[in-house]
């Protein structure tokens, strides 16, 4: 397989032609945002966090979509780059009712991690407080709407690595949520196999198991990779 | 003249003419105003006076100046009777055997007609839109009959490529290169898709392309699959224009009666299918993507490009996706030679444009004028300006993807690059016109507030972003707001403008930039003064 050569932040680095700029980036210990992005799914390009500047384009791309290129120059980390991810993160604080202290997620949250690497310390926008609810209607898990921020992954792993496509997405805009099955609750929505992948693929409280309480909801972020893997090496055949 | 086997239909069409012709708009702007009962009443009164034989009556499309609708013109005298109504009709029959009658009318002289050059509104008004004949007698399907018969699909591509011709749907690309890069992508099946999914507040122009000649859209959809390869091509028009689809679903079935749509078109080896597929009230379905997704029948979304359309569009296959009114003027270039088109219009931007104006101007209506036409000549001279006689404050092109040019710039040439260089956009069509009475507050909160209910979802900038830039403009509006508001405001709409995923989002900031940047004072005297501050 024939092997690029980049610049990601002055440093060279090598990567497989079909690599992304993320993942050539990650390989070589240069750490970029994401929050939709799940190893073993399809990537959608729609949080907006991992947007590179290439040299010789005013087009900002997302890296985890963007393939790498010889000689290709990317920056990951301007000014510009820094303050773009620090507003979209605010505005998703400032989007749904994210209050850690009180979330099943509070310290195991990608998106508390991620507030913390942009450098958040307060958010600049009106909090718009939507109404947003919860339903605990499935006899294992919940889903808080007030915590979600419509990265699309439950929707993806259930669709793609379970195949029962429970999830999807109703609304458009703000009012968008995360539906089961044709908008029911989530108990009795019968094409759910309660695999629980979905609660793993969260990256913040939204998708919970029951009876966690505050700060208890650790994610086992290792048990998708082993199913996913496992599928790709065939090692449940034969 | 090209002999084609449809001579028999246009010499039959011909030998039927009557010499004279009442033409009565039914399009939907005179539609609304009640035009079906004029032509109702025009047909009665001319069986009446026992005129059957000596005058025609007939629905046409748009006539362009919809603010005075009901039209109806009278040929071969030329008088365009303005706001007619069933009552008034009889008289228009009188007038036509020679009485003196007293109806308003409209000068045909007037700069609003004189100015135009109609190419893809050329038939527009003229001939019934029903009627496949009517479109054969006006040359239609001639073009498609030559290059199928003399051209290879790399002439009908090199003749767009040198006519010029970009993209009407507002970006502006040349349609030529995207027909060389579907016609040299390799693939068993390509697929044709004419955007007709026109969401713009205020723009009507495809509408009007559709419901007065919508022959010739499938004309140049049919030649566009010729050229790249295509065999089956869709056309995505929006669910709130009914009368469009019906007639496109008219149209369709006429042409595969004739023959110039199937299999086998004028008998060679060219096949092409034309299906409609209906929208249903998406703007962001006017995205490629999000339309394309929306005809494979998932939910209407953009997704990131590249890949493009070109390379992998409908169920992954190379699509070529143009608007109505790019494909409205393929069939002139085939018919009249490339040379001719890219003699009109200025260097970068050949041929006409379309434009719908709306708001504060006399004469609404839908105009065609060469590229390069100043803004004033068209909303001053064509469009006689404000209806009060008041000063024009703005122009707003481009509905909420487009900017508002202000008064002291409307010497600005309509071509691509002259109105991206002032902040705005050529955008579809849509031509608002404003006066003092509008406040470029509310303008751009007004826009803003289209984007952020039309928004998807999908990516954070657009979703979240669209939502604080309303926030912050109602409370400038409401007067609650400080300086520090507008800069937060700036840099919202600069990190949405660079960091959405679509065009959506990239371009929904653009009203309230360029507002900021040509009546910032709209906004400052919308801030409480320093003494009432309270702290």
């Amino acid at each position: 397989m024939a092997v690029k050569t980049l610049t990601i932040d002055g440093t060279l680095v090598t990567a497989q032609a079909e690599s992304t700029v993320f993942d050539a980036a990650h390989e070589a210990g240069i750490f970029i945002p994401s929050l939709c992005r799940l190893e073993g799914v399809t990537t959608t390009g729609s949080c907006r966090l991992c947007l590179v500047e290439i040299e010789g384009s005013n087009r900002l791309m997302p890296s985890c979509i963007l393939k790498v290129d010889e000689g290709m120059q990317v920056r990951t980390d301007t000014p510009r780059l820094r303050e773009y991810r620090k507003m979209i993160v605010e505005l998703l604080f400032a989007e749904r009712n994210h209050t850690c202290a009180v979330c099943v997620a509070n310290h195991n949250c990608e998106l508390q991690d991620l507030a913390k690497s942009v450098g958040i310390d307060h958010v600049r926008y009106e909090y718009t407080f939507p109404k947003a609810e919860v339903d605990i209607t499935h006899e294992r898990f919940g889903v808080d709407h007030n915590r979600c921020v419509l990265c699309t992954r439950c929707v993806r792993v259930c669709d793609e690595v379970e195949g029962a496509h429970t999830w999807d997405i109703s609304g458009r805009g703000t009012n968008s949520r995360v539906i089961t099955d044709m908008n029911q609750p989530w108990g009795d929505a019968q094409s759910c196999t309660s695999c629980g992948k979905c609660v793993q693929a969260c990256p913040t409280g939204a998708l919970f198991k029951q009876g966690s309480t505050v700060a208890e909801m650790q994610k086992d972020r290792t048990q998708l990779e082993f199913i996913v893997t496992a599928r790709e090496k065939k090692q449940w055949i034969g | 003249m090209i002999t084609s086997p449809l001579n028999e239909v246009v010499e039959k069409e011909t030998a039927a003419a009557k010499p004279k012709c009442l033409r009565c708009c039914v399009a939907a702007g005179c539609l609304s105003s009640g035009s079906l009962a004029v032509k109702q009443s025009l047909q009665a009164s001319v069986t009446e006076a026992g005129l059957q034989d000596e005058v025609h009556v007939k629905g046409v499309g748009c006539m362009g100046l919809c603010s005075q609708g009901p039209l109806v013109q009278a040929d071969p005298d030329k008088v365009l009777y303005t706001g007619v109504t069933a009552e008034s009709a009889p008289t228009i029959v009188s007038a036509l055997q020679g009485a003196k009658v007293d109806l308003p009318t409209t000068d045909l002289n007037h700069p609003f007609f004189t100015l135009q050059r109609p190419i893809v509104l050329e038939n527009s008004g003229r001939i019934d839109p029903e009627r496949i004949e009517e479109y054969l007698v006006a040359n239609g399907y001639q073009a498609l009959y030559a290059a199928v018969r003399d051209m290879t699909p790399k002439d009908v591509v090199d003749a767009i490529t040198s006519s010029g011709l970009r993209g009407r749907g507002g970006a502006g690309y040349p349609t030529g290169l995207k027909w060389a890069l579907v016609a040299k992508t390799p693939s068993h099946q390509k697929y044709i898709v004419c955007n007709a999914d026109e969401g713009d507040p205020g723009a009507f122009m495809d509408r009007s392309v559709l419901e007065s000649d919508p022959h010739r859209v499938l004309e140049g959809m049919a030649l566009a699959g010729y050229a790249v390869g295509a065999t089956q091509g869709f056309i995505y028009v929006r669910g709130e224009y009914p009368l469009a689809i019906s007639r496109l679903q008219t149209a369709i079935k006429q042409a595969r009666r004739l023959g110039v749509l199937g299999s086998q078109i004028f008998e060679s080896g060219f096949d092409f299918k034309i299906d409609l597929r209906i929208g249903a009230g998406a703007f962001v379905c006017g995205e490629e993507t999000a339309l394309m997704a929306s005809i494979e029948g998932k939910r209407g979304i953009p997704r990131v490009r590249p890949p493009y359309p070109a390379e992998s569009g409908l169920w992954g296959q190379p699509t070529l996706i143009n608007n109505v009114e790019t494909f409205a003027n393929v069939a002139p270039i085939i018919r009249n030679g490339p040379d001719w088109f890219s003699s009109i219009g200025t260097g970068k931007s050949k041929g006409t444009k379309v434009f719908a104006l709306a708001g504060k101007i006399t004469n609404t209506g839908l105009i065609e004028v060469p590229m390069g036409t100043p803004l004033s000549t068209i909303v001053e001279v064509m469009g006689g300006g404000t209806p009060d006689g008041s000063a024009i404050k703005a122009v707003q092109t481009g509905g909420p993807s487009g900017g508002c040019i202000p008064a002291h710039k409307l010497d600005t040439p309509v071509d691509y690059e002259s109105l991206a260089s002032i902040g705005s956009i050529m955008g579809s069509g849509g031509m608002i016109v404003m006066d003092a009475d509008n406040n470029m507050v509310d303008v751009a909160r007004y826009f803003m507030e289209f984007c952020m209910e039309e928004s998807c979802g999908k990516c954070i900038p657009c979703r979240a972003g669209t939502v604080q830039i309303h926030r912050i403009l109602t409370k400038i509006h409401e007067g609650k707001a400080g300086q520090e508001d507008i800069e937060t405001l700036e840099q919202l709409c600069e990190m949405v403008k660079s960091a959405s995923l679509c065009g959506l989002g990239q371009s929904a900031p653009n009203p309230v930039l360029s507002t900021l940047r040509y009546f910032r004072e709209d906004y400052t005297a919308l801030l409480p003064k320093a003494s009432e501050v309270t702290v």
